[in-house]
């Protein structure tokens, strides 16, 4: 029974999150309705079978929005989580193989950065930064750096101790190729599980940003900014508000039972235990 | 147990000094002149720089950083540029409106998580763990802000329960503040709620494989018992610990939820101070709620070590 379940849910993981991909694709080339086409004689207007989703308050396709609203949410979340892997691994790495003082270093570092609430500061940043799609990422990854380095130092300190590296540091192998040759092969399954967890998280704390006004700026459609807008017209046309929320729900969604169901494949133990 | 606490206590000022030192540069580093932002582009280079004078922005900036410190220990945190009012009386006003907040996000979300987590665990593989723990994936996926603005749909204007924004003040009486804050106190927790009800459902579960577990069970105890008195109490320190770590998310949450629904909260102010370059208040409001994380993780650790004698020899 638990296996099944498991698997269940790598399986609904993927499919959303290629869902997903495939709509931000495809809205690249094709969508109902142009996204920023205005049409002041059907504004506001409920679902039906010319706009499936209705219209916004300038008569713009909702449907269509969407669509291309996923386009700068996983373009913002997949470079914020590129920024903090790509700078959290090698400090991670860096950190397990050296250790001594740079590990300290590095990890209280690591305890100073958590203290932030991560949002609070992403709003503080793009605020102060000026906002946009570019410091959105930047901020949103650099959030991502202590986690990744948390984690890569964790999982690289396993394999380290392991007899074949000892075998190859007695072959005469450096540090560096240590790590690049058989430390990150064998920890990139769990970095590809915390990527997925950080690739959700991203796009919750973009779709936040963009709530505010502080993420991708019109009139690019984003996710965030409908719901914001969809505020002011709540009481007229209540969907406005459901759609966006319900496509970043989704992403999320997705996403995590992605993460779960790469987790129980790498741990047994846990697949028992559940 | 004293070296533990002192060791403890010695990371905390370290982690606290370190924590105003980055928001100082930070704020050194991003652009906007508060003083070129509150007189204009217009403003005259002599205006300018007598501006800057007064507000003390021409002085070297370890002096600044230094004054500042000193302020904030002696309760002194300047006074903002907007509001023309010290940074103190600002936030003693909107304290009383994220706390309260805060705290009823907390209690809600553990209140709804610990004993639906138990249940899962205790049923686990049935329809009750499998239905739970569902909604509780689904749960997880919703953002905060968005839960908000389908909670004002649902028991704001679909069923006229509750208040859609806006906060009347404790002035005018307990019982309509409460209501203002229990959307967004929801909105807040559910989230919440679901992560820390599969932790404490994983925790539990954890602790059920124990033998201790096993030795209550053939020592004669129900199997209520035996889940109650020994399984849960032993999974409490990773459920203690994430409660602490959902202080800084609720925190943070705070910022856009508290736009949700207009809250004249500490978020609001940090995103109005922002908005009008009140560096001051920015840097007061950062460093205060760094500050409580810190505090609030340092008393998790402190409250782990109680509950589970084994982590006070786990290192630092």
């Amino acid at each position: 029974m638990s296996s099944i379940w498991r698997s269940r849910n790598l399986i609904a993981g993927a499919a959303l999150s290629l869902a997903m991909l495939a709509v931000a694709l495809l809205s690249l080339i094709w969508t109902p309705y142009p996204p920023t086409g205005m049409d002041f004689l059907h504004r506001l207007a409920p679902p039906s079978a010319v706009h499936p989703f209705g219209t916004d308050s300038f008569g713009r396709d909702v449907l269509s929005m969407i669509m291309t609203g996923a386009q700068s949410s996983l373009t913002v979340a997949l470079i914020a989580v590129a920024v903090g892997a790509g700078i959290g691994v090698p400090l991670g790495a860096l950190a397990a193989s050296r250790g001594g003082l740079l590990d300290d270093v590095v990890m209280r570092g690591c305890d100073l950065a958590f203290a932030f609430p991560a949002l609070l500061t992403a709003v503080m940043i793009t605020a102060l930064a000026g906002p946009g799609a570019v410091n959105a990422m930047l901020a949103i990854g650099i959030f991502n750096i202590p986690v990744f380095a948390r984690v890569t130092r964790g999982a690289a300190r396993g394999v380290l101790v392991r007899e074949f590296v000892l075998a190859a540091r007695t072959a005469g192998r450096s540090d560096t190729a240590i790590v690049l040759i058989h430390v990150l092969p064998n920890i990139a399954a769990v970095l590809m599980v915390q990527a997925t967890i950080q690739f959700a998280l991203a796009i919750v704390a973009d779709a936040g940003l963009s709530y505010v006004g502080l993420g991708v700026q019109p009139p690019q459609p984003s996710w965030g900014r409908m719901l914001n807008e969809a505020q002011t017209f709540i009481w007229r046309a209540p969907l406005l508000a459901v759609f966006p929320g319900l496509a970043i729900t989704l992403a999320v969604l997705g996403l995590n039972l992605l993460g779960d169901g790469m987790q129980d494949l790498l741990d047994p133990r846990l697949r028992r235990a559940r | 147990m004293s070296s533990f606490l002192l060791r403890r206590l010695l990371i905390l000022l370290a982690t606290l000094l370190a924590a105003s030192l980055v928001v100082f540069a930070v704020l050194q580093i991003l652009p906007g002149d508060p003083a070129a932002i509150m007189l204009g582009t217009g403003a005259r280079a002599d205006t300018l720089a007598a501006l800057r004078h007064r507000l003390g922005l021409d002085a070297p900036l370890a002096l600044r950083y230094l004054h500042w410190m000193v302020g904030m220990l002696t309760g002194d945190f300047g006074v903002s540029y907007t509001y023309s009012v010290p940074v103190r009386v600002l936030v003693a006003e909107r304290v009383m409106v994220s706390l309260p907040l805060a705290l009823l996000a907390i209690v809600l979300s553990t209140a709804i998580a610990i004993p639906v987590g138990v249940l899962a665990a205790a049923r686990r593989g049935r329809a009750a763990d499998a239905a739970t723990m569902g909604i509780a994936q689904i749960g997880v996926a919703i953002p905060n802000f968005w839960l908000g603005l389908l909670l004002i749909l649902l028991f704001a204007i679909r069923l006229p329960w509750l208040p859609a924004s806006g906060f009347p003040g404790w002035g005018a009486g307990a019982w309509p503040a409460l209501r203002a804050l229990v959307l967004p106190a929801l909105a807040l927790a559910l989230p919440q709620a679901a992560i820390l009800a599969r932790v404490t459902r994983a925790a539990v579960i954890e602790t059920l494989g124990e033998d201790f577990v096993r030795t209550a069970r053939a020592k004669g105890l129900t199997r209520n018992a035996a889940l109650w008195r020994h399984a849960v109490p032993n999974a409490l320190v990773p459920v203690v610990t994430l409660i602490g770590l959902q202080f800084s998310f609720l925190l943070a949450g705070t910022v856009i939820v508290e736009n949700v629904f207009t809250l004249p909260g500490l978020g609001r102010l940090v995103f109005q101070a922002i908005a009008q370059r009140d560096l001051i208040v920015v840097q007061d409001l950062v460093v205060l709620l760094a500050g409580s994380v810190i505090l609030v993780n340092f008393l998790v650790d402190l409250a782990a070590a109680w509950i589970d004698p084994r982590q006070r020899r786990s290192g630092a």
